[in-house]
């Protein structure tokens, strides 16, 4: 827009200069570690991004791979090729193989998390908005589902739909869907109330228009930070899953499943295999859960300055 | 053990809170004594280092915050110099404490037999039994009904009178030979208050403890006590007989917090009030801290005043007292 | 508050069989066990023998029915794969999984309240600081992981403690038990341990936080005028406080312990009912999945109801409300 900021300001009456994302982005810039955390973070989705293109050898072309160069340590020189963090037991050079898995492991988590946002932001939109029986239903529902571990819903539902990559998505949102659902709620409530959307009543809004364009924009901060953790948890959980042997199809690159296989070689001392996709999986959990800590405190309505 | 020598005897305390915006001096240079028998009333409105001044004779007081310079002489020991473990057998068994809210005294998940019990065993190598023979005679000295049922119970199942009734019983439990009481009435009605008052002046009387009461609040302490020593920013400004103090006071502050007092006579009148608000004692700026409120405030407050003795074992901090004046 | 407790009670009962239609059905419309348990080879009147011995022709609600009745007398379904009474089978495997399970919780508190507590006195030492730092890495860390790298450090390279397995066992109560022999114990400590670091990090927060607010408190300052000595204060003032919070939450726990006892039980090969389920899951064992997820549904609903019991009992002032209301 072209309008000078003196007029923008009188009508809006807003008089101080700062806008709200700078603002924002200067507030999560003042821990250190959570921009260390972010900065990680960043690294890590672009190198699982860009996988097939930095990769010294792609590890589910059997082309590409040589058995012979089987359970090779750290550092070892075969033909042309470095296998910086050494080989799993098929030969598959194993710092490819982690960036093809953290490919799975992100996008596997950042789908369900955005999935099971939308659904469970949804309907703890709608349950707040209506209230009475919708909301006693609803709830009732997620406060059930979560009375129970994570884990053992996981299982539920990952013994009734069985293994793929599909089917873990939809799992992991059966599992995270109550949390937002129960966030959103708790905040929608109190906004609810709020003037503004009194006034959006009188103004004979629809119900959906009143839902979308007035209540969840003032709903989301928290379900920012929800999601953020969430999406650590469900990468946990995904490679907990594959790890079992009842999450990603052994077809498919994991972490889960790489430490999986390497577990049987550790016990002869080959430790590589586990190890560093283990290192993988906890920089990455580690770096999204600084990054939401941070979130939490910038986003905290109680904490702002 | 000399039989002049006062129970207590504090001479240029300062108790200071080292914080990372600063020192904060909660108690600068106090100096008082407290003989056997006697009432000692510690006025001053909050945050004037009144209760930092008990935790200190105590040895309580939490870091950052630490005794800095001064000493505490008790029955002619010193205290500052004690180790922390013979400061600690004195705590509860010579020298007792009782503190505000009757409702926060008590661990709520602890029956109250057990928090009488550990007082005495703390101190005294008996069993168990005696032990609780002397809670029950304690709770029953401070006028507490069926005292060996009262043991069982649980703090959350008193009032709160009856439950500040339980902190001065275990604060007698031990027979000290002072008890700072830290405004133990503030959060009472006035007629428990009353009695509590009441009680504790007897108390006195019978047993030869020596009581330090410390108020913000004049009335409480003048039918009390014998002698009165008025706080201000950590410092003591006035001090002197409780009756001479309360007719002609010196101190300006003195002076604002006797006309701030609601009375009968001066029915309609509206209420003197002192101006302004109690200054932050982080980086006080030098001079007499009272003087930006100060009617009577001058160039000459901008350095510190000395504390003067005057006759009668009065003394006060100020450079323009009120001389023989009569409050209005 | 009898009220209240047969209200529970009920609602229970229908969660129960709320989840059991859920997990049955659930179950059934995924996957044909006739595929995986009957030899292909076999004619079709064997075949045909086969899924009438298991039921497996009847309509889906004959099914879930038939199943129900069961359930009501004690009967879980065979196990298609063990051929064994499937409840029989996980009654089998339980006691390994609840020593686990106990082992972990009580690791956590004899671990995680002390370090809790040293970090609440010491906030901002650098054995505080240790402590929070080590509870956030418990948090972080995938626990499967952690039993990996703990095999690789005890048993691989220091060769201290034994990889899997429960070791030598002996009777006691009824139920073969590993923590009584010495062989048993080092083989325990490791996996419990896994099973454990979760939890001691949310131990040691708990406790962390309720010592630094407990520590502020005027009767912590009254218990020390008191001249109590430090011991005492601590040991018994601000334990008892904090213990609360603690004991509630790790008693909603244990259900959750015993829920992630199948990771720890894959990574250490220990024999409960965790790796059991994992096993089953892979050979589409129906009934023993089934048989499986409601007793965890169940034992999880008898924890949930113990724990408010003990809640109550901990902390006198819910025992007054309770009298009162």
């Amino acid at each position: 827009m072209n309008m000078p900021d003196s007029i923008l300001e009188e009508k809006t009456g807003v008089v101080e200069g700062q806008p709200p994302w700078r603002r924002f982005a200067s507030d999560f810039c003042e821990s250190r570690l959570a921009v260390a955390g972010l900065t990680i973070f960043v690294l890590i989705a672009l190198s699982a991004i860009f996988a097939p293109w930095i990769t010294p050898q792609d590890p589910y072309d059997l082309m590409q791979i040589d058995i012979l160069d089987g359970r090779l340590p750290p550092g070892s020189v075969s033909g042309e090729m470095t296998y910086l963090l050494g080989t799993d037991d098929q030969g598959r050079d194993m710092l490819s193989g982690i960036f093809y898995g953290l490919r799975t492991s992100l996008s596997v988590g950042a789908a369900s998390t955005l999935i099971a946002l939308f659904l469970g932001g949804s309907v703890g939109l709608i349950a707040a908005y209506f209230g009475g029986r919708v909301d006693t239903i609803i709830m009732r529902v997620a406060d059930l589902q979560l009375s129970f571990p994570a884990i053992l819903i996981a299982l539920i539902l990952v013994s009734i739909l069985g293994q793929g990559v599909d089917k873990i998505i939809i799992a992991l949102v059966g599992v995270q869907w109550a949390y937002y659902a129960r966030t959103i709620r708790g905040t929608a409530l109190v906004e609810r109330r709020r003037e503004y959307i009194e006034a959006a009543t009188c103004l004979a809004l629809s119900h959906r228009r009143i839902v979308f364009r007035h209540l969840l924009p003032n709903c989301t901060p928290p379900l920012i930070v929800v999601g953020t953790v969430q999406v650590a948890h469900a990468i946990a959980l995904e490679a907990t899953l594959s790890f079992l042997g009842i999450g990603i199809p052994i077809t498919e690159p994991s972490l889960g499943l790489l430490i999986k296989n390497g577990f049987d070689y550790m016990l002869s001392g080959d430790y590589w295999i586990s190890f560093y996709p283990g290192i993988a999986l906890l920089i990455t959990i580690v770096s999204i859960n600084l990054v939401g800590d941070q979130l939490r405190d910038v986003l905290n309505p109680r904490l702002q300055r | 053990m000399t039989g002049n020598e006062p129970t207590l005897c504090v001479e240029n305390l300062q108790t200071y809170f080292y914080t990372k915006s600063g020192v904060i001096k909660a108690v600068d240079d106090v100096s008082f004594t407290v003989d056997k028998g006697e009432v000692l009333g510690l006025v001053g409105e909050s945050g004037s280092g009144k209760s930092v001044t008990g935790f200190s004779i105590l040895g309580l007081v939490d870091p950052p915050g630490r005794i800095a310079g001064g000493r505490i002489r008790f029955k002619g020991h010193s205290l500052t110099t004690l180790p922390e473990k013979e400061w600690r057998n004195l705590r509860g068994s010579r020298i007792s404490m009782v503190f505000q809210d009757p409702m926060m005294t008590l661990n709520p998940v602890l029956r109250i037999d057990t928090q009488m019990i550990e007082a005495v065993t703390a101190h005294e190598n008996i069993s168990r039994q005696e032990a609780r023979t002397r809670a029950r005679d304690a709770l029953g000295q401070v006028g507490i009904p069926s005292p060996d049922e009262r043991l069982k119970a649980y703090p959350h199942q008193f009032s709160g009178g009856m439950r500040q009734r339980v902190a001065f019983s275990i604060a007698l439990i031990n027979k000290p030979d002072l008890i700072i009481a830290d405004e133990p009435t503030t959060a009472l009605d006035v007629t428990i208050q009353a009695q509590i008052l009441h009680e504790a002046q007897k108390l006195c009387r019978d047993t030869g403890t020596a009581l330090i009461w410390i108020t913000h609040d004049l009335t409480v302490i003048a039918g009390l006590s014998d002698r009165v020593c008025v706080m201000y920013a950590g410092r003591i400004v006035e001090a002197g007989g409780i009756n001479q103090v309360l007719d002609t006071p010196h101190h300006p502050y003195t002076y604002g917090l006797i006309g701030s007092v609601p009375s009968r006579n001066k029915r309609g009148a509206p209420l003197a009030q002192i101006a302004g608000m109690t200054p932050s004692l982080l980086n006080l700026p030098p001079g007499c801290a009272f003087r930006q409120r100060c009617p009577r405030a001058s160039r000459a407050c901008l350095t510190e005043p000395e504390i003067h003795e005057l006759k009668d074992g009065r003394a006060v901090r100020c450079f323009h007292p009120y001389e023989e004046e009569a409050t209005a | 508050m009898l009220a209240f407790t047969v209200r529970r009670l009920l609602q229970s009962v229908i969660v129960l069989f709320v989840m059991s239609i859920i997990v049955f059905l659930g179950i059934y419309a995924i996957g044909n066990p006739v595929d995986i348990l009957i030899n292909p080879e076999a004619d079709i009147a064997e075949q045909e023998a086969t899924i009438r011995r298991l039921g497996l022709d009847k309509p889906v609600w004959t099914q879930y029915f038939t199943f129900l009745t069961n359930v009501l007398q004690g009967d879980l379904g065979t196990s298609f794969v063990h051929n064994e009474p499937a409840l029989l089978i996980i009654l089998e495997r339980l006691p390994a999984t609840m020593e686990l399970a106990v082992g972990a919780v009580g690791l956590a508190i004899i671990i995680g309240i002390p370090a809790g507590i040293i970090a609440g006195l010491y906030p901002d030492s650098i054995i505080g600081r240790g402590i929070m730092a080590g509870s956030i890495l418990g948090f972080s860390l995938p626990t499967f992981w952690v039993g990996l790298m703990l095999i690789m450090l005890f048993s691989v390279m220091l060769g201290w403690l034994p990889a899997s397995g429960r070791g030598d066992t002996v009777g006691f109560l009824g139920v073969q038990v590993s923590f009584l022999t010495w062989d048993g114990l080092t083989h325990i400590f490791l996996p419990a341990f896994n099973l454990a670091l979760f939890k001691m990090s949310l131990v040691i927060r708990l406790a962390r936080a309720g010592t630094r607010e407990v520590m502020l408190q005027d009767y912590i300052k009254f218990a020390r005028a008191k001249g109590l000595s430090n011991v005492r204060v601590i040991g018994v003032h601000v334990l008892k406080n904090i213990l609360i919070p603690v004991v509630t939450v790790l008693g909603l726990e244990l259900g959750s312990v015993i829920a992630f006892a199948v990771v720890t039980e894959t990574v250490f090969a220990w024999p409960g009912i965790g790796k059991l389920l994992i096993d089953s899951i892979g050979n589409l064992d129906r009934p023993l999945v089934v048989a499986y997820l409601l007793m965890t549904v169940t034992m999880f609903i008898i924890i949930n109801f113990v724990v408010d019991i003990l809640y109550s009992l901990l902390d006198p002032r819910v025992r007054l409300g309770d009298m009162k209301a």
